[in-house]
């Protein structure tokens, strides 16, 4: 119950108006498509160097959390998912809306978010001292395992082709070993004076989550996006909730659909919204509504998208492993701070940590109070041409990455990296096991020499990486996401034709 | 003879280039020294080069499931904004100033990708204005704000 304490520390005047900004902001931001929560949290992590880390955390959890909530605004009311996480909310979202519900469908979205968010952030504040403390128990080889684990489970879980996931964590590895070696000092794949201090993984993530889709926008050319608002009329805020807990059914499968997939890592909001609505029309006993305006498939996919965020930093804050790839994006943002997650977060920085996961849950209430009021304003920011959002987004992320260390040799690696993703993305690679290799390189490196000096002192290499239950598990569980992910690969195919795979 | 469909081409260049950097980092992590410093490059870039040379002969035999590559459309398209973007990050921001560079690269993207007409006058004040508007926001923001110095060379 140690949480309790720091309530209080979310109610700074600095801390609530960052909590603030970053609900409001997160919530428009969200609502805009093109614009992903872990682009969104990317683009905002310079301007969290100049705040204590505490602040910082809560702008990009605040963050976080509503611009998956938001983006059920351009679900609902454009028929464009603001993020993949809201895709199932389309599916009875924008007919509620074209049936003149489409205040109903919005008041509905954000109710069964902030119970589904309240519950998820629950489970993020009684799991994670307990994993913390587990995870003293690692060892430099368990905690190498678990670096590749990370790497390993978000490259197959994440990407269409169990190879190309892997090969992009290879490459994300490898990266993070560019610069001075820690130990011998020795240049390391110094190419260029920009690399010399390494690759700075701020200006990496920017660069790899924002230039690829604004290129990706170039390349739709000049075009009217056409999409069309839909009006919106007065429905009862207290008439929704009455809507809401008529389907504790669907309720219920969303927060725990959301809540197991948010545990594992890699997996995201985008299943566990699609994942959720599909269990809850299997169950209920209107499933022929479904699909057709019902509100039982909101309520089912807005629960499940916003219950993942908490667990997904169940991982993140004891073994260091995202559990989305914007909980990757976060980690930057922790580790920016000299902050490094696991026992040492709750033992050394228990009001960081702390204050971050109350903020968290103060923050689903204010999502849901704010998402009520800013929908409208939100809807017409989804229209912004997307012109106007290549450039801003471009413009951002160059004064981004400049300003991280006043360094234009962070600019160039932000465009390379960024220039380079975006080809890589079309060949069916992907950047999230990429920025997972990239961030957690440095920590697979650490142990794996560490590991190799007692190992040279003790049994030898072999018995000590590959010796011992813990690490033996370890090695199971990335055999078997690769196994279990090279099935579901194989198993699709048998169902698609090649045209559907090759998007 | 059949020709080569453009994707299949596309993947063999594509995978062909991962696989030579591939190569190229195991060759620099075996042979540069000193030795310890390159044990852990050596673990990856072992398993990076067979994960990438399964990939090019994939691509090779047209076995490539993943990808749609990129289309001549989407290409020319996105051509002139990415070579205004290249040569305002490599070349501008530094040589001309941060934000004149800035305000050009935005004012010349946003015109060319705005799908409203190019002969109106209307529009064209439209865009002025947003990069008038977007320029003021990012000078608030990171000059005023953050105190971030940028470099300023031969304008601003």
């Amino acid at each position: 119950m140690e949480f309790i304490f720091y309530f209080g520390d979310v109610f700074t005047p600095v801390n609530f108006a960052l909590l603030l900004v970053g609900t409001i902001g997160g919530l428009i931001l969200g609502a805009t498509p093109g614009l992903s929560p872990t682009m969104a949290v990317a683009l905002l992590i310079p301007f969290t160097f100049q705040l204590e880390a505490t602040q910082g955390l809560i702008l990009l959890g605040a963050a976080y959390t509503s611009t998956v909530a938001g983006g059920a605004v351009s679900a609902i009311l454009l028929k464009i998912p603001g993020a993949p996480a809201n895709i199932a909310t389309t599916l009875d979202g924008h007919t509620m809306a074209q049936n003149g519900q489409g205040t109903k469908a919005l008041q509905l979205s954000f109710l069964s978010s902030a119970v589904g968010g309240i519950f998820g952030v629950m489970l993020l504040i009684f799991l994670t001292p307990v994993l913390a403390q587990w995870a003293l128990a690692f060892g430099p080889s368990h905690l190498f395992w678990l670096a590749i684990l990370g790497v390993t489970v978000i490259g197959t879980l994440d990407s269409k082709s169990v190879v190309k996931g892997l090969l992009s964590g290879c490459i994300g590895l490898w990266l993070a070993t560019i610069g001075f070696d820690d130990i011998m000092g020795a240049q390391r794949f110094i190419f260029h004076d920009a690399l010399g201090g390494g690759i700075n993984i701020i200006a990496a993530l920017i660069g790899l989550f924002a230039i690829p889709q604004v290129i990706s926008m170039f390349a739709k050319g000049r075009r009217g996006d056409g999409a069309e608002v839909m009006q919106v009329q007065k429905h009862s805020v207290f008439e929704a909730i009455r809507v809401l807990f008529r389907f504790p059914r669907a309720l219920g499968i969303g927060m725990s659909t959301g809540a197991i997939i948010g545990l594992i890592p890699g997996v995201g909001g985008q299943i566990a919204g699609l994942v959720a609505y599909d269990q809850t029309k299997k169950f209920s006993p209107e499933r022929e509504k479904f699909g057709k305006g019902h509100p039982e498939g909101v309520v089912a996919a807005e629960a499940a998208n916003n219950a993942m965020v908490g667990p997904s930093l169940v991982p993140l804050l004891t073994l260091s492993i995202p559990g989305s790839p914007t909980a990757a994006v976060l980690l930057g943002g922790l580790l920016i701070h000299g902050i490094f997650p696991g026992s040492d977060l709750f033992d050394n920085h228990p009001d960081v940590a702390w204050t971050f996961i109350n903020s968290m849950l103060i923050g689903q209430v204010l999502m849901c109070l704010f998402g009520l009021y800013v929908a409208g304003v939100a809807a017409r920011v989804a229209q912004v041409p997307q012109s106007v959002m290549a450039a801003v987004v471009l413009g951002l992320a160059v004064f981004g990455s400049y300003s991280v260390q006043s360094s234009m040799g962070d600019v160039y690696v932000m465009a390379a990296l960024g220039i380079m993703m975006y080809f890589l993305e079309r060949f069916g690679f992907s950047a999230a096991p990429l920025v997972l290799g990239l961030i957690l390189g440095p920590i697979a490196e650490a142990n794996f020499i560490q590991g190799s000096m007692i190992a040279n002192a003790t049994d030898g290499l072999g018995p000590y990486f590959l010796g011992g239950a813990l690490n033996l598990f370890l090695i199971a569980v990335v055999i078997a996401s690769v196994a279990y992910s090279a099935w579901m690969e194989v198993r699709n195919r048998r169902y698609l034709s090649k045209e559907e795979i090759l998007v | 003879m059949s020709v080569m469909s453009l994707p299949r081409l596309q993947h063999i260049v594509a995978s062909g280039c991962v696989a030579l950097v591939g190569i190229w980092v195991a060759y620099l992590s075996y042979t540069q020294q000193p030795s310890e410093a390159f044990l852990f490059p050596r673990l990856i870039s072992s398993v990076f080069v067979v994960l990438a040379l399964w990939t090019f002969a994939k691509a090779c035999l047209g076995w490539t499931k993943v990808g749609a590559g990129v289309s001549v459309h989407a290409f020319v398209n996105m051509l002139p904004g990415l070579l205004i973007a290249i040569v305002y990050i490599f070349w501008g921001a530094k040589a001309l100033g941060f934000y004149t560079a800035t305000a050009i690269a935005f004012f010349v993207l946003l015109s060319l990708y705005d799908p409203a007409p190019h002969g109106q006058i209307k529009s064209w004040g439209k865009r002025v204005l947003i990069t008038t508007g977007f320029m003021g926001v990012m000078y608030g923001l990171f000059a005023l704000l953050l105190k971030v110095y940028t470099p300023r060379e031969v304008l601003f």
